[in-house]
């Protein structure tokens, strides 16, 4: 089925995702609320103390008191969001990486480009160095390490769907961020750092990696496909891939 | 002081000034050009997101033949728009706008003072200020065009841009050390030139929002003018101050020694740049509180817990900065501070809007067009502040950051909440600076025009940024996401262009007024601030005797005084 985009969250299919949409709606509930309630005491006192004859201002007309709970209500309000609800969610998504089988793709971003690079059917990422990029092996492999011989590196970026994929990103040149929307992953690229980023997948489809930070000219169009598959639909994909580098 | 004034020619009188009158108009008229160049700058930049590819109307033919293929703009093009939007906007427009017009013009006689505590410093910023906008302006004629790289300048990528970085850098360090001169200027100022008897607490609410303004721009901006000294050398001298090792820029790699840190640049940036962001809305908070207060013909409710927020919010401003950082690869414990910080120094500000709305209670609320756009400023400034919660939360951050819903809550800040403000301050002091009345009929179709097209091009953002458009795309339709909201984007773009429309009434207004044959009232709102003391306009030297102020800013309805307002400068 062709994913349904429109003017509100696009469609999820990360784990994570449902926490941070539900965060989202809430904290969008308690700013409405707030905004109705301070709209409506603005027009009421427009309305009511509008000047026309007969009426006077008044020079000190209330008390602190109404103040001081909304001050504490928003202050208590804020407070829960950020220590009950952002905090650990933030933990668990940024820092708490899965340890159980993860799948470990090594992402290179370059101007306007994205790489994805598979550590093959040993594992091993190969040795990579800056000295080693050229138009053949964007990867930046090293040609003399055994272990890159059976690296795959793509401009598409598949994953099988309920498996935690860690991501670890690298940036040749420029900063550029790693946006999956549908994942509601963002993720800046930093060059000089290599960043992890974890998330699994609850549903397959064919979505969109795009860029989210001003790389240069070409920045808009730094997109990549987003493959979600089914596990067997990804082993059949690194067997084709595996092929393709003539190591069957 | 008035004496030795009498006979200056025209360079000294109009050009050269030393009056802060004079250089508050020189800053005010400049700021207005810039806005309207920055607005001018976004409305191309409209039309691309609107009509991707079509050319440009009226203009498309007239640009540069590197900007435009066949009148249709090239992406690098879209880049400097964007970029010297910000950054005109921002440094050029809005601050100057808010601290060096209203600032100068306004501060000294709301204390009763004289001019500024230094006239030839004073005279000195508005140059610098001059010479770093035309430097700013000039980069646009440069071969490779203007900054490209966001009015954010983040390294690598700025390190790296063509020539026209190196003038923005230049032009900013122009600009910084004109925000340097006039900070030091205000501050010496409120505290040694106050008027006998002009406590701190007697100050109107504008004064001290310009005086924690001047302390922001003081301790903030060096941070900048060293980042940005630092990046000149990166580019000009080879340093690597911002350049990691290992750099490969389109296959090749970069000659650069390396060891730098982009991630420096951006504190650096945003050390400044989130205190700028109250350097954006204090002065407007303070020129709100001046019109509600005269509107409402009652004192600011809260007038003492408005100053101490003030203060807290300029102090923990400085404590924020890194919440525009929480996907750089940032852990938990420090997110957590950032985040922490950001929902405390949403307190204040709550404390400053709150008090302002309580202040309607039990007044006399007359409608003139200051107070019109002063009162629209309260729900604008406060769905722009609502708005940052979720940005200043990291989980929801991820989906949001860099979307367009980052670009609609500051706007909503500084467009409808600033602008609005600035608006409310011109038709509030014109009658002072000019001694005219502006026309009453086209403000108020200036303001509901403004209200509703204001409202029409950022609302629509906040749904495409909740929808997951990435801000900075040349052409977001070639994204599902993009695509999914052109709906939206063409809204914003007719909202743009329509804003622009609903502008002629207001400068018809500005120029128009001033040819009126007929004075204005010398005090024509009623007002009780020491501004309206001095004759209109206000000769060099301002106050025919030194004002002595006997009472606070906003003593309006008295009970058992004769009139609705007691100004501070008559003694009961």
């Amino acid at each position: 089925m062709e994913p349904q985009y429109g003017w509100w969250l696009p469609p999820n299919v990360s784990v994570h995702g449902d926490e941070i949409d539900s965060i989202i709606i809430l904290i969008h509930w308690f700013m409405l609320a707030l905004f109705v309630g301070w709209s409506i005491f603005i027009v009421y006192c427009l309305v009511r103390f509008r000047q026309r004859p007969g009426h006077v201002a008044v020079y000190e007309p209330i008390e602190a008191r109404p103040s001081r709970w909304l001050e504490i209500g928003v202050a208590v309000g804020e407070g829960v969001l950020l220590i009950a609800i952002a905090m650990p969610v933030w933990a668990r998504i940024k820092t708490e990486f899965p340890t159980s089988d993860p799948l470990i793709v090594r992402v290179v971003a370059e101007q306007f480009k994205w790489l994805f690079h598979y550590p093959g059917r040993d594992g091993v990422f190969g040795n990579t160095g800056a000295e080693f990029f050229s138009d053949d092996n964007p990867a930046g492999l090293d040609p003399d390490d055994e272990a890159g011989v059976d690296d795959i590196t793509v401009r598409g970026f598949h994953f099988p769907v309920g498996r935690p994929v860690i991501v670890r990103l690298n940036s040749k040149d420029v900063i550029h961020s790693f946006k999956l929307p549908v994942m509601r992953v963002g993720q800046d690229v930093i060059p000089g750092m290599e960043i992890a980023v974890w998330f699994e997948a609850n549903a397959t489809g064919k979505f969109q990696v795009g860029c989210a930070q001003l790389c240069g000219l070409g920045h808009y169009e730094m997109k990549a496909d987003l493959v979600i598959e089914s596990p067997q639909d990804f082993q059949a994909w690194l067997d084709e891939e595996h092929r393709a580098l003539g190591l069957d | 002081m008035s004496e030795a004034h009498a006979q200056l020619g025209f360079w000294r009188t109009y050009i050269f000034s030393t009056d802060h009158k004079m250089i508050g108009i020189q800053y005010g008229l400049s700021a207005l050009v810039f806005l309207f160049i920055g607005f001018s700058l976004m409305m191309m930049m409209r039309w691309q997101l609107a009509y991707p590819g079509v050319a440009i109307p009226i203009v498309g033919g007239l640009l540069k033949a590197s900007w435009v293929d066949q009148g249709a703009m090239l992406p690098d093009f879209y880049n400097q728009l964007g970029a010297m939007h910000g950054t005109i906007m921002v440094f050029m427009g809005i601050v100057p706008l808010a601290v060096g017009a209203f600032g100068n013009y306004v501060v000294p006689l709301q204390i009763g003072a004289p001019d500024m505590a230094f006239p030839r410093l004073n005279m000195m910023s508005y140059q610098a200020f001059v010479i770093g906008g035309l430097v700013m302006l000039t980069s646009f004629l440069l071969p490779g065009g203007a900054a490209s790289s966001g009015w954010t300048s983040y390294a690598p990528l700025a390190d790296i841009a063509t020539t026209g970085q190196t003038f923005w850098l230049i032009g900013m360090i122009f600009l910084i050390a004109s925000s340097l001169l006039g900070a030091i200027n205000f501050i010496v100022t409120i505290v040694h030139l106050r008027a006998e008897g002009l406590t701190f607490f007697r100050l109107p609410f504008f004064v001290w929002s310009q005086l924690v303004t001047a302390f922001l721009l003081l301790l903030a901006f060096p941070a900048l003018q060293a980042a940005a000294v630092f990046q000149l050398m990166d580019r000009l001298v080879g340093t690597s101050f911002f350049l990691p090792s290992g750099l490969v820029v389109g296959g090749e790699a970069t000659a650069a020694v390396g060891g730098g840190s982009p991630l420096l640049w951006q504190h650096l940036f945003w050390f400044l740049a989130h205190p700028e962001v109250y350097v954006l809305i204090l002065p407007g908070m303070g020129i709100v509180a001046e019109v509600i207060a005269n509107n409402t013909r009652k004192p600011l409710w809260g007038y003492r817990p408005m100053v101490y927020s003030l203060l807290v919010l300029g102090f923990l401003s400085f404590t924020v900065w890194a919440h525009h950082m929480f996907l750089t690869g940032m852990g938990t414990t420090m997110s957590t501070f950032f985040q922490a910080t950001t929902m405390i120094i949403s307190i204040p500000s709550v404390i400053i809007l709150t008090c302002l709305v309580i202040s309607l209670w039990g007044a006399s609320i007359r409608f003139p067009v200051p107070m019109l756009f002063a009162l629209a400023f309260l729900p604008m400034f406060g769905i722009g502040g609502l708005t940052g919660l979720p940005l200043g939360l990291a989980a929801p951050d991820v989906h949001l950051h860099d979307t367009y819903y980052v670009i609609g809550h500051f706007h909503y800040v500084v467009a409808p909440g600033t602008i609005f403000a600035l608006f409310a301050g011109i038709y509030h002091w014109y009658p002072k600076v000019t001694g005219r009345a502006m026309n009453a009929t086209l403000g108020k179709v200036h303001f509901w025009l403004s209200l509703v097209f204001m409202n029409g091009v950022f609302m629509p953002m906040m749904f495409e940024g909740m929808a997951g458009v990435s801000r900075r795309l040349f052409d977001p339709t070639i994204y599902a996401t993009g695509a999914a909201v052109h709906g939206l984007t063409l809204m914003t773009s007719w909202s743009a262009w329509c804003l622009a429309l609903a502008q002629i009434p207001f400068i018809i207004n500005f120029f128009w007024s001033m040819k009126k044959k007929e004075r204005a009232e010398e005090n024509p709102w009623q007002a009780t601030t020491l501004e309206w003391a001095t004759p209109t306009p206000p000769p060099h030297g301002n106050f025919t005797e030194p004002p002595v102020v006997y009472r606070g800013p906003y003593e309006y309805s008295v009970p058992g005084a004769g009139s609705d307002f007691s100004p501070q400068y008559v003694r009961a």
